[in-house]
């Protein structure tokens, strides 16, 4: 090892706890780049050939009822390669040791044994074969402890039969399970049960039909026309308009995560790296003016430019290698954890956990490029310095009265505070980067917080504001109004409310959407509209009312036409007038009053579900009701709902917060400790002066404790900018068919970001305030400038 | 035939500091001999300091010119200037400038690392006396000892010249005569060619001549006829 890389080494030693707050910094982008990309490509991989290897269908149809001898025309569609009819539907589960209603969903099963597409994998078991036999979900069974063998009753279309496990199986088309009306996974209370194409069709009264659709198009077809065929010859059959992966729920699941995670390797890690570069800059510059003496040194004795450039470009590279490893380790550790986290959220045969060799490689690269970056700006002014220059003390720096030193005087400041002012605003590059430094800590904070404030702020709008009933109980068809006073006598039932869903296309023009319709009566309490500032709206009659979303998608407005294509009901095309918009952040919806809807459908008062309020206390017995009641087709249970929702977000969201806290102090301590021992070094004699001339210790340190509180208190509004700023980029980005996220700011998560912030530079300032304290006075006056 | 290793014709030097032109060289024609050890003396501030960093390849002349044997020092580039300073030149300043983080051995290695023809570091270390304390961190030695690892260091490389710029400067008399007594053995038994600045008077008594500084010109140049040796010397 040569003289001058023995002097890097122990450089580095020398400066490793700033080196080190730098390198975690840079260690978080590092993970986060990891994590982020090794996830995405290990789910975007899993997924791909779990897709091809089982047959996973392209386009999916659910229709009422059409004839298998529709199949042939289907083949012939142009473009369609393979097609598979399956018999489906929903069945009321009762699960031994299990008081409340369970839901599953009933597939068939053909009787060869060889589904052409969306193949399950067998777990277990074997697949099933006589009329009362199914295979279950792997997770449904798992969580319920089934094992083959065991037995559960079901209310299959209103009849009630004992069914025998045969096996457990997972399938390309349930890797994230979620039950309707649900909005987390609940794999006890939801699965999927593939039973034998004739059982199915005895029980669905489906025999010589189907109800649903799986098809695979070959390589060069349109998908939209294959869609647009479909839909044409489904038309007679009730067909319910046929959708892509993109509109299949665990699909759609599936891409939202891969695609969240594309989201946040490209804005988080470049963050930490512009804030580890900026660091190393800024400690890399300061080494470099204390080496003056020692790059003269090295240049007299015939090292040449770039040699000295390199150096200081080296130290740089230290840093940057010791956050790749901590990264590294971090990242795997992260991803390992994501990893089991997938496993619980996602039903995969197989994951491919390995984060690849290249993402490893690319994280490295690109947190030492940035890292030289940074050190750049300093490596060169090492490189420029003259050699009989650098030997001789740098010139003080000038400082000019200005109009602040006028005011400062007229103020009549104690010269210590002069101090801390002067210097800000003699380096005011320094000051505003140190101050954006910290202030970038501060927004972290906010941008976690805000996102915490957004759900709550969500969930009561949906839950608490909007739904407000205790149970949705959904029928196999529509019913007749009349039939609330039984539902209305059945045990625990408090009060009863109707409900009509509708599924249809609404188009303006060239623009249309598929949407669900909702529908209820005027005077409705247990369900309705709310709008974004939690006032409750009801939809005006004559018309449609539509969230401000939607109406933006199909550019339209108050008093505006649409058309709308009822798939259900009478599955008739209406002209409607827009009477309403409402500002709403989940899901698109569009409302109609349930007695104008009647009117237009020409009939008596009909309801798809009903809302209840019911007694807690007899909740068993209204289960068990339930599990006897034919025309059911499911129970959605509001409070566990809820409590599940809100269970899992807020611990997500204290996870998220206390990491983003985390890092807000790890980038507090790395701007504010580099930035302090910076002004330490700098000022060093001037501060031994003062305490020679006979300030006590506490006075000195308030020069350098001084300077950086008051970058950090400037820093904050800077903070809460970048915040509001980041926030709002956050809230724009997630923004989907599926819910927007509301910018909620409250005061409160600004004033816990900057106290968080002002409190970690605080502490760190003390850490080398003791320093200070430690001062040999004699010592640093001696040593030459 | 008297060989010269520095040349120099009408050299000035002009520094522009804040709009006030200082002439730090006005005008100096000198010759130093190869083998000789000579004194640069004169006040602070009379452009002795100037001159060496220009003999020296640190610095460069504001007009005239400067030779080093055959090698006009005042027609090369950066490049060639660290080329001719790594080969031909070792530097002795008064604050040693010792690299902190490298021990006696290692600061002596950052020379031997890049020279062509070097001696051992510990040979050198020898030469200066430091056999016992080559692994000694600058802060642990003395002001002395500390200035002889920085001649040890000037001279590993096996110059041809050995520019001391004040190299008693900040050293007692006891310790600087010690300085001086390896100046002079490198003198004596490498004839290394040897320019020591001093503004302490009874330095020049060791020197084969002395050239006198003031304001920015040679006053005067002594020859001595008869040297002191070095422990002769107090001040």
């Amino acid at each position: 090892m040569q003289a001058l890389d023995k002097k890097l080494v122990r450089d580095f030693a020398r400066l490793w706890l700033q080196g080190l707050a730098i390198a975690v910094v840079l260690a978080c982008g590092v993970a986060i780049l990891l994590t982020a990309f090794g996830m995405n490509a290990a789910l975007t991989d899993t997924r791909a050939a779990y897709y091809e290897r089982n047959r996973f269908a392209e386009i999916f149809v659910d229709t009422r009822r059409a004839p298998l001898t529709l199949l042939p025309e289907i083949l012939d569609i142009p473009g369609v390669y393979t097609a598979e009819p399956r018999v489906q539907g929903g069945a009321i589960l009762d699960l031994p040791g299990r008081d409340e209603v369970a839901m599953g969903q009933i597939l068939s099963w053909p009787a060869d044994d060889a589904p052409l597409l969306n193949v399950p994998v067998l777990r277990s078991g074997t697949y099933p074969a006589g009329a009362d036999e199914v295979m279950v979900t792997t997770a449904f069974a798992e969580a319920n402890g089934f094992v083959a063998g065991d037995v559960f009753h079901a209310n299959l279309n209103g009849q009630r039969r004992a069914l025998t496990i045969t096996g457990t199986a997972l399938s390309p088309e349930f890797i994230y399970t979620i039950g309707p009306g649900a909005l987390m996974p609940d794999n006890e209370g939801y699965g999927i049960l593939w039973m034998t194409e004739a059982a199915v069709a005895a029980a669905y009264d489906m025999a010589g039909a189907f109800n649903h659709l799986a098809l695979r198009i070959s390589a060069e077809a349109n998908p939209q026309d294959v869609m647009d065929r479909l839909d044409t010859t489904l038309d007679a059959y009730g067909g319910l308009g046929a959708y892509d992966r993109s509109s299949q729920v665990s699909d759609a699941f599936v891409s939202a995560e891969i695609d969240q995670l594309k989201g946040m390797a490209m804005v988080v890690p470049p963050i930490f790296f512009a804030i580890s570069a900026f660091l190393v800059g800024m400690v890399i510059s300061r080494i470099v003016a204390l080496d003056r003496a020692e790059i003269g040194l090295l240049k007299a004795l015939g090292y040449s430019d770039l040699e000295v450039c390199l150096h200081y470009l080296l130290l740089a590279a230290m840093i940057a290698l010791l956050g790749t490893g901590i990264g590294w380790g971090l990242g795997t550790i992260l991803a390992r954890a994501m990893a089991m986290q997938y496993a619980t959220f996602f039903d995969f045969p197989y994951l491919i956990f390995r984060v690849p060799v290249w993402v490893y490689a690319m994280s490295g690269l690109a947190a030492l490029l940035t890292t030289m970056l940074g050190a750049t700006r300093a490596a060169l002014m090492a490189a420029r310095l003259a050699p009989a220059v650098a030997m001789q003390p740098p010139a003080p720096p000038m400082f000019r009265r200005g109009f602040l030193d006028r005011m400062m005087s007229a103020m009549a400041l104690k010269q210590t505070t002069i101090m801390v002012l002067r210097s800000i605003v003699r380096w005011p590059i320094r000051s505003l980067l140190t101050a954006a430094g910290l202030g970038a800590a501060t927004s972290a904070v906010i941008a976690a917080g805000f996102m915490f404030g957004a759900l709550t702020r969500i969930i009561d709008l949906a839950f608490n504001q909007s739904y407000r009933q205790d149970a949705m109980i959904l029928f196999s068809h529509d019913l007749p109004e009349t039939s609330l006073s039984e539902i209305a006598r059945l045990p625990g039932v408090l009060q009863v409310e109707p409900q009509q869903f509708h599924s249809a296309t609404l188009r303006n023009g060239p623009r249309e959407k598929r949407v669900a319709l909702e529908a209820r009566p005027e005077d409705a309490t247990l369900s309705r509209v709310i709008g974004a500032e939690g006032e409750p709206i009801v939809a005006p009659p004559g018309g449609l009312l539509l969230s401000e979303r939607l109406a933006e998608q199909l550019e339209l407005s108050v008093g505006d036409n649409v058309e709308v294509e009822f798939m259900t009901g009478r599955r008739e095309t209406h002209e409607m007038v827009v009477t309403g918009l409402v500002e709403q952040f989940l899901g698109l919806g569009a409302y109609a009053d349930m007695d104008f809807l009647d009117t237009v459908f020409r009939r008596s008062g009909h309801m798809s579900v009903a809302n209840v309020l019911v007694d807690e206390n007899r909740l068993p017995d209204l289960h068990a009701a339930l599990q006897e009641t034919p025309a059911l087709s499911g129970l959605i249970l509001m409070n566990e709902n809820r409590r599940s929702f809100e269970e899992t977000i807020s611990q997500n969201v204290s996870v998220v917060n206390t990491i983003y806290a985390a890092i807000a102090v790890l980038i507090t301590v790395g701007v504010a400790y580099n930035g302090a021992r910076i002004q330490l070094s700098e000022r060093a004699r001037e501060l031994a002066s003062l305490r020679i001339l006979g300030f006590s210790r506490a006075e000195v340190s308030s020069v350098l404790v001084g300077e950086t509180m008051l970058l950090a208190l400037l820093a904050q509004p800077l903070g809460w900018l970048f915040g509001a700023w980041i926030a709002r980029a956050l809230s724009n980005s997630f923004t989907s068919d599926l819910y927007a996220i509301p910018l909620v700011l409250s005061p409160d998560i600004f004033a816990r970001a900057s106290l968080i912030v002002l409190i970690a530079s605080f502490a760190s300032v003390m850490l080398v305030r003791r320093r200070i304290d430690r001062m040999d006075l004699v010592a640093v006056m001696k040593t030459r400038e | 035939m008297v060989q010269y290793v520095f040349r120099t014709e009408a050299l000035r030097k002009t520094y522009d500091t804040g709009g006030v032109q200082v002439h730090a060289l006005a005008g100096v024609d000198l010759e130093l001999y190869a083998g000789e050890l000579a004194v640069l003396l004169g006040a602070s501030g009379s452009g002795k300091s100037t001159l060496l960093n220009i003999l020296g390849g640190l610095d460069h002349a504001t007009s005239g010119r400067v030779w080093f044997r055959e090698l006009e020092l005042t027609e090369l580039g950066d490049r060639a200037l660290t080329r001719y300073r790594r080969d031909h030149v070792g530097f002795v300043f008064q604050f040693y400038n010792l690299v902190p983080s490298l021990s006696a051995r290692e600061n002596v290695q950052l020379v031997t690392d890049v020279a062509r023809q070097p001696m051992d570091a510990a040979e050198a270390l020898e030469m200066v006396g430091l056999k016992h304390r080559l692994d000694h961190f600058p802060a642990e030695l003395s002001g002395g000892e500390q200035q002889r690892v920085a001649i040890a260091r000037a001279i590993a490389k096996r110059p041809e010249v050995l520019l001391c710029d004040e190299p008693t400067g900040a050293l007692d008399s006891k310790t600087g005569v010690q300085v001086l007594e390896v100046l002079k053995t490198i003198n004596d038994e490498l004839g290394t060619s040897t320019v020591v600045i001093t503004h302490n008077a009874g330095i020049q008594a060791m020197a084969h001549r002395v050239i006198l500084f003031a304001d920015g010109k040679i006053a005067g140049v002594q020859v001595n006829e008869t040297r002191v040796a070095p422990h002769e010397i107090a001040w």
